[in-house]
Parts: C-alpha cells; sequence; structure tokens
C-alpha cells in the first residue's frame, strides 16, 4: 500500500533521516517506536507530505506522491492523520470539525456528511458533543474526536503520532480503546507511541527506529523477546 | 471672581462668538472622515500586503510578492508622514484638488504598512497544528486559509486593528500642511483671530482627549468578550 525507497530528509545540516526503506502491505498496523529525536514523527510527516522529503521516492496504491506533478491535496484525502496535540479546529463545532473536509472536499453532500459523522460520534460515545466546540472536551474526548474527524474521509490508511502522549494517564485508555476497534475493523494504521502494551497487542510489526534510521523491525512477539540490536535492546530495558 | 469672569470671557471668545464651536465640530468633522476612510483604506492595502509578506516559493523561501510588501513596509515606515502626506499632495496627486481624498489615501497607505504587520502576526499567531490538521484532512491551503485560519486570526487582530484606527485620528492632525481645517487647524487658526493661544488648542486637545478615551473603553470592552469567546 506504501512504499518507501531510499528516503531521506534533512532540516539545514541536520540530518533526520537517512536511507528509510519501508513497505507497508493493506490491513498491516505497524507500530514505531525509538527514542525520542530519532525521526519517527519525521518519517511519519513524510508518509502524507507533511514534510517534504529531501531526496527518495514514496508510493501509494502504486502512485509516486513524492513526484512534484501528483496531486497532494488527493493523496492526503485518502491517509487520515491523527497528532499528538489533537489540532481540533477551535472555531468549529465537533460536527462541523468532522463534516467540514467532506463537504468542502464534495466528496458527500451536507446531510449525508452529518449522518456518517453522527454514525462515528456514536461510534465512540460523544455523539452528546456534536454542537460543543473542541474547547469544552477533555482531552481524551479531543483524540477521539480527531480519530473520527480523520474516518469521516474513509481514508486507506490512518497515521498516528503519539497520539496518547499529551493525554492524563486516565485518559490513555479510552483512546486505545478506540483505535483498537479501528485496528480489529482491518484499517491500515501507521502508529507512533510508546504504549510497548499497544504495540504489543495490535501491532502486526513493531519498528524500532534510531538515529535517522530503521534498525529492526519485527513481528511483536519476536521484537520484545528477541531484540537483536544492542540498541533495541538497551532501548527496551528502559522502557520495559 | 475677577479671575473666573476672565477666564470665562476667553472661552467664549474661542468657543462661543459668532458660534465659533461650529468651526470645531466642523473640524472633528474632516478629521474623523480622514481617519475612518483611511482606516478602511488602510485594511484593505495592509490584508493584501499581509498576505504578500507571507507568501512562499515552491522552496519555502519568500516569494517576489513577499519582497514587493517588505520594499512598501520599509519604505512606509522609514519616512515621516508628514512628508509623505507632502509628496501625495504637490507631487502624486498635484491635479486632484480633493483634500479628503488625497488625506485618505496618504495615511490609507501609511496604515495598510502597519495593517500588514497587525495582520501577519495575527495569522502566524494561529497554532500551526491547525494549518496541519487541514491540510491533512486533503484541504488546500486556501480552505485551509478561509475555513480554518482566518476565523481564528480575526480574533487576534480586531483589538489591534482598532488602536490602530485610534492612533489614525491623532496622525491625521497634520493635514493642515495641505490647507485642510481639520479640527488641529480649527483651533490653531483660532489662535490668530482671538489673539490668544491657550484656550482654542488646550479645547481642541480636550475634544481630541474624550473621543479617544471613549474609543479606548470601547476597545477594552470588546477585549473582554473576545476573551471571554476563547473558552466558549
Ligand atoms: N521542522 C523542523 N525543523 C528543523 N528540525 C526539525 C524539524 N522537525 C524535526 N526536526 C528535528 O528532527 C529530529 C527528529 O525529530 P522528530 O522526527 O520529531 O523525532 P521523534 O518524533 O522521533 O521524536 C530532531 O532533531 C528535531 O530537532
Ligand atoms: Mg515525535
Amino acid at each position: 500500500m506504501i512504499t518507501v525507497r531510499d528516503l531521506h530528509k534533512t532540516f539545514g545540516d541536520n540530518k533526520v533521516l537517512c536511507a528509510v526503506n519501508y513497505h507497508i502491505h493493506p490491513g498491516e498496523k505497524i507500530v514505531v517506536v525509538g527514542p525520542s529525536g530519532s525521526g519517527k514523527s519525521t518519517f511519519l510527516r513524510c508518509l502524507n507530505l507533511l514534510e517534504r522529503p529531501t531526496s527518495g521516492e514514496i508510493l501509494f496504491d502504486g502512485q509516486v506522491i513524492t513526484d512534484p506533478k501528483a496531486d497532494i491535496n488527493k493523496v492526503r484525502a485518502q491517509m487520515g492523520m491523527v497528532f499528538q496535540h489533537f489540532n481540533l479546529f477551535n472555531n468549529l463545532t465537533i460536527m462541523q470539525n468532522i463534516t467540514l473536509a467532506p463537504t468542502k472536499l464534495k466528496l458527500m453532500g451536507e446531510e449525508e456528511a452529518k449522518e456518517n459523522a453522527l454514525k462515528l460520534l456514536t461510534r465512540v460515545g460523544l455523539v452528546e458533543k456534536a454542537d460543543a466546540y473542541p474547547s469544552s472536551l477533555s482531552g481524551g474526548q479531543k483524540q477521539r474526536i480527531a480519530i473520527v474527524r480523520s474516518l469521516a474521509m474513509n481514508p486507506k490508511v490512518m497515521l498516528f503520532d503519539e497520539p496518547t502522549s499529551a493525554l492524563d494517564p486516565e485518559m490513555v485508555g479510552e483512546v486505545l480503546e478506540v483505535m483498537k476497534e479501528l485496528a480489529e475493523s482491518g484499517m491500515t494504521m501507521v502508529v507512533v507511541t510508546h504504549e510497548m502494551g499497544f504495540a504489543r497487542e495490535v501491532g502486526t510489526k513493531v519498528v524500532f527506529m534510531d538515529g535517522g534510521n530503521i534498525v529492526e523491525e519485527n513481528t511483536p512477539v519476536e521484537f520484545f523477546a528477541n531484540p537483536q540490536s544492542p540498541r533495541l535492546q538497551e532501548f527496551l530495558s528502559k522502557v520495559l | 471672581m475677577e479671575w473666573l469672569n476672565s477666564v470665562w470671557m476667553k472661552i467664549e471668545a474661542a468657543f462661543i462668538t459668532k458660534d465659533r464651536w461650529m468651526l470645531y465640530l466642523k473640524g472633528l468633522g474632516i478629521t474623523m472622515e480622514v481617519a475612518i476612510f483611511a482606516a478602511l483604506i488602510g485594511i484593505v492595502i495592509g490584508t493584501v500586503a499581509a498576505f504578500m509578506k507571507l507568501s512562499v516559493t515552491r522552496k519555502g523561501k519568500p516569494s517576489i510578492l513577499a519582497k514587493i510588501a517588505n520594499i512598501y513596509i520599509d519604505v512606509i515606515r522609514g519616512t515621516p508622514s508628514v512628508l509623505q502626506l507632502l509628496i501625495m499632495w504637490f507631487v502624486v496627486m498635484k491635479n486632484c484638488h480633493n483634500g479628503i481624498l488625497v488625506a485618505s489615501l496618504t495615511f490609507g497607505i501609511n496604515s495598510g504598512a502597519y495593517v500588514a504587520e497587525i495582520v501577519r502576526a495575527g495569522i502566524l499567531a494561529v497554532d500551526k497544528g491547525q494549518t496541519e490538521a487541514g491540510r491533512s484532512l486533503g484541504l488546500n491551503q486556501f480552505q485551509t486559509m478561509v475555513y480554518i485560519v482566518i476565523p481564528q486570526a480575526f480574533k487576534n487582530v480586531l483589538p489591534p486593528l482598532c488602536n490602530e484606527f485610534i492612533v489614525l485620528i491623532k496622525e491625521t492632525a497634520i493635514v493642515g500642511y495641505v490647507g485642510m481645517s481639520d479640527l488641529t487647524r480649527v483651533a490653531n487658526q483660532m489662535t490668530s483671530t482671538i489673539y490668544e493661544a491657550f484656550t482654542p488648542l488646550i479645547g481642541a486637545a480636550v475634544i481630541y482627549f474624550i473621543i479617544i478615551k471613549l474609543l479606548t473603553i470601547l476597545l477594552g470592552l470588546l477585549e473582554r468578550r473576545l476573551r471571554k469567546s476563547d473558552n466558549r
């Protein structure tokens, strides 16, 4: 579904990603872990071109999206992204947050988008918040809405950048629960997180990034039971 | 008693004899007219200049438009407004004898340079995450601006824009240089009519002060309203 070839990204002289290669198959749940500053966010943000790769190729459904002629907006409409800080639109109600993109991009009519939003809100247990503004919600509620907002576009893949890192501990569970359900529904997911339990339980592959590279990749069981590289062993000894 | 009487006579001469207060009122009218037109022109020019200044090339460098806007802002901020007014009146628009028009344009162009910075700052103050979320959903840059960033920036810029209008009211006091009878010039001319400077000048100052104080109070109320609606 997504192929990354020889991806490089530099900020000034700072080489953040160095020759990253990876392939994501439909239905996979890739969990990306690694120390802070290792380039996880940058990698994720390159996948939907929020960051422009310095060099290398990214293919999405067979299309070379790093080609300057590719229609980025069309590509992004098919990839959901959930941010650490939720980034709900502060000037819009929850309902408007969810229906804005589908209606403005003419994927759905006003009525259809609203119906769809209500269905999704029911799924995450937040229908009664439809007319509220983001500032009146808790962090956990905001993040569940952010997930719904992305899902309203019927994306082919969902990218998560530390979706629970900005949450109070008691709210982490409700967000992970929604992500778990999403995974069970067959969604292709790439999740950057520090939640090792989630990686173990939901991931089909776990990827360890360090120093701008994918250092190791394995099934969750092998990843945690038999880490190969010393750097991963050291990382796991710290976080587990 | 004697003293009070002489004060009253001065006030009478400066404001009441021959309905002179009408002159101040007319002067105030011209002051406000120029300030209002200039503010409107300034908002239009300043908003355009702000977006020019924010525009970048594909590689993320400032665009040609941004450079043009920068030159405009630099020139306006780097020269005295009296000179800008004289240049407009005697050079650029020397065939136009409509003082209000020339003055409004001059101050509008002048104010635009400051409004540009206000609008630019207001847009940059909107969290980058808002834009990223919009773009990640597939909205283009224009749609993200119109539906998400600008509505939030509007709240940021409203108070400083009102403040800019208040500043303009005082700034226009130099239109006397090109022969317009605004409040300041009326007071100034009155000093030579009645051979007494204190009363008409202080009188004009009091009028400016009251108007500006009133507007400042209104601005304070507006700011409080906006802050309240922040956590709606
Ligand atoms: N927009 C940016 N401009 C400059 N440097 C950046 C930018 N974004 C990230 N970096 C740098 O890239 C490195 C990797 O960052 P990031 O991808 O956020 O790591 P992680 O998500 O693994 O913590 C860091 O050194 C960070 O300072
Ligand atoms: Mg990160």
